[in-house]
């Protein structure tokens, strides 16, 4: 299971650093999103990788059980992640019907030297 | 258990979507109740500073779980300080908002603010690491709000960026809270730091691992190089009195490098040693530099206003970076000094600018009330680059004279130094194009060509100088009273390096039963 979840966590990482990368915002939305997933499933290990256990002590016995809190961990840091990206998407749909272009980068600095209104 | 220490975070948090919901057709009762909501929260900073200053760290157990197990808020002389610090730059803020009608350009204004005050309070105060990430969080998303406000081609490419950057930091904060709790088994700082003496130093690597992840999402927010991009975009296309009330939000990836990196990853701890130093010092050097560049060569002026803040920011981290609490009482004296100094070059930029066609550094007709406009500009350039009478003058002497280690000297020196001189040289040159050049410009004719009667610029009521005027006044305050201000810093450094102090007030008895 370790295998698994190390290698997942990696390609997700991987995928997600090689998108963000990009130059348009709809891969970067995509890369960021990927990240967030590998994150998830990283702070999912950060209290040791146990399957089948129940995530609270055990009134019977000294039974084992996983770490319970890494999983609200998670909870919470899904939740503003997808939050972020929403408004993210937003932001970036709203940046494109702006300017008519999708790219990340802003403008080059020739368009800077005409005398520009925009600081309103 | 003193239950004032959670007001500055609930007070927003009820008064935001108050104004959301209930006010959101009614601007006036709007404004009128953010702006009760931030004196109140000014007249509640006070109360906590007072409270702080007996020296005891009071701890606040949210649902009275104890300490390790539950979110602990934690109340001592630097998060009373750096509350205050918000709450009164916010105040300042809000009345030019207003006065400006900056807050009538868009929708949400004031519930976004009172949410920005929120998390920002509410990083200052946690004593709990992952808690410390939401209230990250919680400023940032009322910060992408506040930064978007008003729209516009530029803002909103700038937002673009400003989103993407930190949703990346917001990661990284997340795979270093994940090793941290994987090698520790342990979230609340004080615990921390309590666990980290104990790591074994052939265990050491992954807490190192966590130690500089957590330093990078840091200097991030604080813009430090090689992290700094993307703050003269964001600020230089924020709305004005957004750049402004975003000077805070740099000092709080200061912050959190003065609380987490002194108490928990300190030079004392074996596992870590002197890591944070060795990258936080060249780091703060290079961003000075890049700093002063950039306020030589920009052309505009908000970029040149965003630029001197990203040069503070590095004055600021090389005293931070030495970890000793003479340094820390120079960086916080700075600390408070950049923020003001910050917000007060935005503020004057914002009153000009409105009355000014553009803002690229060329002479133009001189605008209604230049001289006043003028003397605003070059009193808060002093206190940004560093000249007496201003209380930038004093910050910058305590970081020199704290810096007099003979391996740093010659570069914090050098950097500080030839820094402020390059700035100065940048801002008067951009005053003299600004506003003295373009005296000698006769005014054009009321009517342009085929483009109707252009409509009169409006003289600045007394309404909208006064918070620009208040943010000088406490710049004037600071170095008038550096004496008991510097005291009562001098304080807060040392109970920041009063390790022991802070970890035995949160944890209760159990630091005693532990080696």
């Amino acid at each position: 299971m370790e295998i698994v979840v190390a290698s997942s966590v990696a390609v997700l990482t991987a995928g997600g650093v090689y998108l963000i990368l990009r130059l348009r915002t709809f891969p970067v939305i995509l890369g960021l999103a990927l990240l967030s997933y590998a994150v998830n499933i990283f702070l999912f290990a950060s209290g040791r990788l146990a399957s089948g256990l129940p995530p609270v002590l055990s009134r019977y016995g000294d039974a084992t059980y996983t770490d319970p809190l890494p999983q609200a961990l998670v909870l919470t840091a899904i939740v503003i992640s997808f939050g972020m990206t929403a408004v993210l998407v937003i932001v970036a749909l709203g940046a494109f019907l702006e300017s008519g272009s999708d790219r990340i980068d802003i403008a080059p600095p020739e368009d800077d030297a005409a005398p520009q209104e925009s600081h309103r | 258990m003193n239950h004032w220490i959670i007001a500055p975070v609930i007070l927003p948090a009820l008064l935001a979507p108050l104004i959301a919901f209930v006010m959101r057709h009614d601007l006036t009762l709007a404004r009128t109740t953010s702006l009760a909501g931030a004196v109140a929260i000014v007249a509640i900073a006070v109360g906590l500073t007072v409270a702080s200053g007996s020296g005891e760290t009071q701890v606040y157990y949210l649902g009275n779980w104890p300490a390790p197990f539950g979110i602990v808020l934690v109340l001592d002389r630097l998060s009373a300080l750096m509350v205050l610090l918000t709450s009164v730059l916010a105040l300042i803020v809000l009345v030019h908002a207003v006065a400006t009608g900056w807050d009538a350009r868009g929708r949400h204004f004031h519930a976004l603010f009172q949410f920005q005050i929120m998390g920002i309070c509410g990083a200052f105060l946690t004593g709990d690491i992952f808690n410390l990430f939401v209230f990250f969080e919680v400023l940032l998303i009322a910060s992408y709000g506040l930064m978007i406000h008003g729209g516009g081609r530029e803002r909103m490419q700038a937002g673009v960026q400003y989103i993407v950057m930190n949703l990346a930091g917001s990661t990284l904060f997340l795979f270093g809270l994940g090793v941290l709790y994987a090698s520790t088994g342990t979230l609340n700082i004080a615990d921390l730091a309590l666990k980290l003496r104990e790591i074994p130093i052939e265990d050491a690597a992954l807490v190192r691992v966590a130690a500089m992840l957590l330093m990078i999402v840091f200097a991030l927010k604080a813009a430090l190089f090689p992290l700094q991009f993307w703050l003269p975009g964001t600020y230089a296309n924020a709305p004005a009195p957004v750049a402004a009330l975003f000077a805070i939000m740099t000092k709080v990836g200061a912050y959190a490098i003065i609380r987490v990196h002194t108490l928990a990853f300190g030079p004392d701890i074996e596992a870590t040693g002197p890591l944070a130093a060795t990258w936080l010092f060249p780091a703060a050097i290079v961003t000075i530099v890049i700093g002063a560049l950039g306020v030589l060569g920009a052309r505009a002026l908000l970029p040149l206003i965003a630029f001197s803040v990203l040069g503070s920011m590095g004055t600021l981290m090389v005293a931070v970076a030495s970890f000793t609490p003479e340094a820390t009482l120079a960086a916080l004296y700075y600390l408070v000094h950049s923020t003001f100094a910050g917000a007060a070059l935005f503020l004057v930029a914002d009153l000009l600018l409105s009355r000014r066609k553009d803002q690229t550094l060329i002479p133009l007709p001189a605008t209604v009330q230049n001289g006043l406009f003028a003397g605003l500009f070059f009193a808060a350039a002093i206190g940004m680059a560093g000249m007496p009478p201003l209380s930038g003058f004093l910050g910058k002497l305590l970081i020199l004279d704290a810096l007099r280690d003979p391996g740093q000297m010659p570069w914090a020196w050098g950097a500080v130094l030839a820094g402020s001189l390059v700035t100065i040289v940048g801002f008067a040159r951009a005053g003299s194009q600004l506003f003295w050049e373009s005296t000698s410009i006769p005014v054009a004719a009321p009517t342009g060509p085929g483009h109707g009667p252009v409509t009169p610029v409006r003289a600045a009521s007394a309404f909208e100088i006064a918070p620009t005027l208040t943010a000088l006044a406490v710049l004037a305050a600071l170095s008038v009273f550096a004496g008991p201000v510097s005291a009562f810093l001098a304080q807060t450094s040392e109970q920041v390096f009063d390790r022991d102090g802070y970890i035995g007030a949160v944890l209760g008895t159990e630091a005693e039963d532990q080696p």
